[in-house]
């Protein structure tokens, strides 16, 4: 590939049911560019991760993502509460969900720690009252 | 085994994906964290798992599973068999608990390891 690819997503923060739309379009369009399919599978596994916490935390936000030709990089911004304390978010089993998330199958304390076991790189800035932004690389 | 097989195996209907029932099956999982899911599981085609909202089906997609088998007699609604269809996932509904549908299969011969990375 010689130039960089771009895809733009909405991540809408209103509908627990609706999220992970994103990450399956996303999936779907590294598929069509013919990326290996452990490449996709990380790169989906992180972002739907990162989607599950914008919709469950941020009331939604924005996802970019960036195709080069050694690596993707998964933009998402949102503008929700931050994170007051990084390094504790980082740990697994630690989670400030509310308990009718976790009746969704999620809310575990594994968002984060799996965003960054699937990636090569991830680096989390965040502002409480804010937003967050979290950049994350894979490889390929 | 083939999904077809889990079918029989588990007393199941075919909630949708009924052209893929002869799609080969090499291990399985079962869970109702969906976290836990995305967390640890690697190269399991199947899960079972008790939990039925949209983020079950959008899991399994994300790892690549090819079917999903709901136990207690769950039904997903028509807009959770659409989205599977979409995705090409085969949903399955059994009578079966958890603990009784994971036994039936791993006696079979159905394991938890996945074939590549187990």
């Amino acid at each position: 590939m010689a130039e960089s690819l771009y895809f733009e997503y909405p991540v809408d923060g209103e509908n627990f049911a609706s999220a992970g739309q994103a990450s399956t379009r996303v999936k779907r369009n590294l598929r069509e560019l013919g990326l290996d399919s452990e490449t996709i599978r990380r790169v989906s596994i992180a972002m739907y991760e990162g989607e599950i916490n914008m919709v469950i935390h941020a009331r939604g936000g924005v996802a970019k993502i960036e195709v080069t030709d050694s690596q993707i990089i998964i933009i998402l911004e949102d503008k929700g509460p931050g994170i007051a304390n990084i390094e504790q978010a980082m740990q697994e089993g630690f989670s400030t969900a509310p308990d009718d998330v976790r009746s969704l199958g999620f809310g575990a304390g594994m968002g984060l720690p799996n965003m960054k076991r699937y990636t090569d790189y991830m680096n989390i800035d965040s502002v409480v009252g804010e937003g967050t932004t979290i950049t994350m690389k894979v490889n390929y | 085994m083939t999904i077809k097989d889990i079918k029989n195996l588990l007393d199941a209907e075919v909630v949708c994906g009924e052209e893929s029932l002869d799609k080969e099956i090499h291990s399985a999982c079962g869970s109702d964290m969906m976290s836990d899911v995305l967390a640890y599981v690697k190269n399991q085609a199947v899960l079972l798992t008790g939990l039925l909202n949209a983020q079950v089906i959008r899991t399994a997609e994300m790892m690549d599973m090819i079917c999903v088998v709901f136990v207690r007699n769950k039904k997903p609604t028509p807009e959770m068999a659409e989205l599977a269809a979409e995705s090409g996932i085969v949903i399955l509904s059994s009578p079966k608990r958890m603990y009784e549908a994971c036994g039936i299969l791993y006696s079979n011969g159905l394991r938890g390891e996945g074939e590549i990375n187990g």
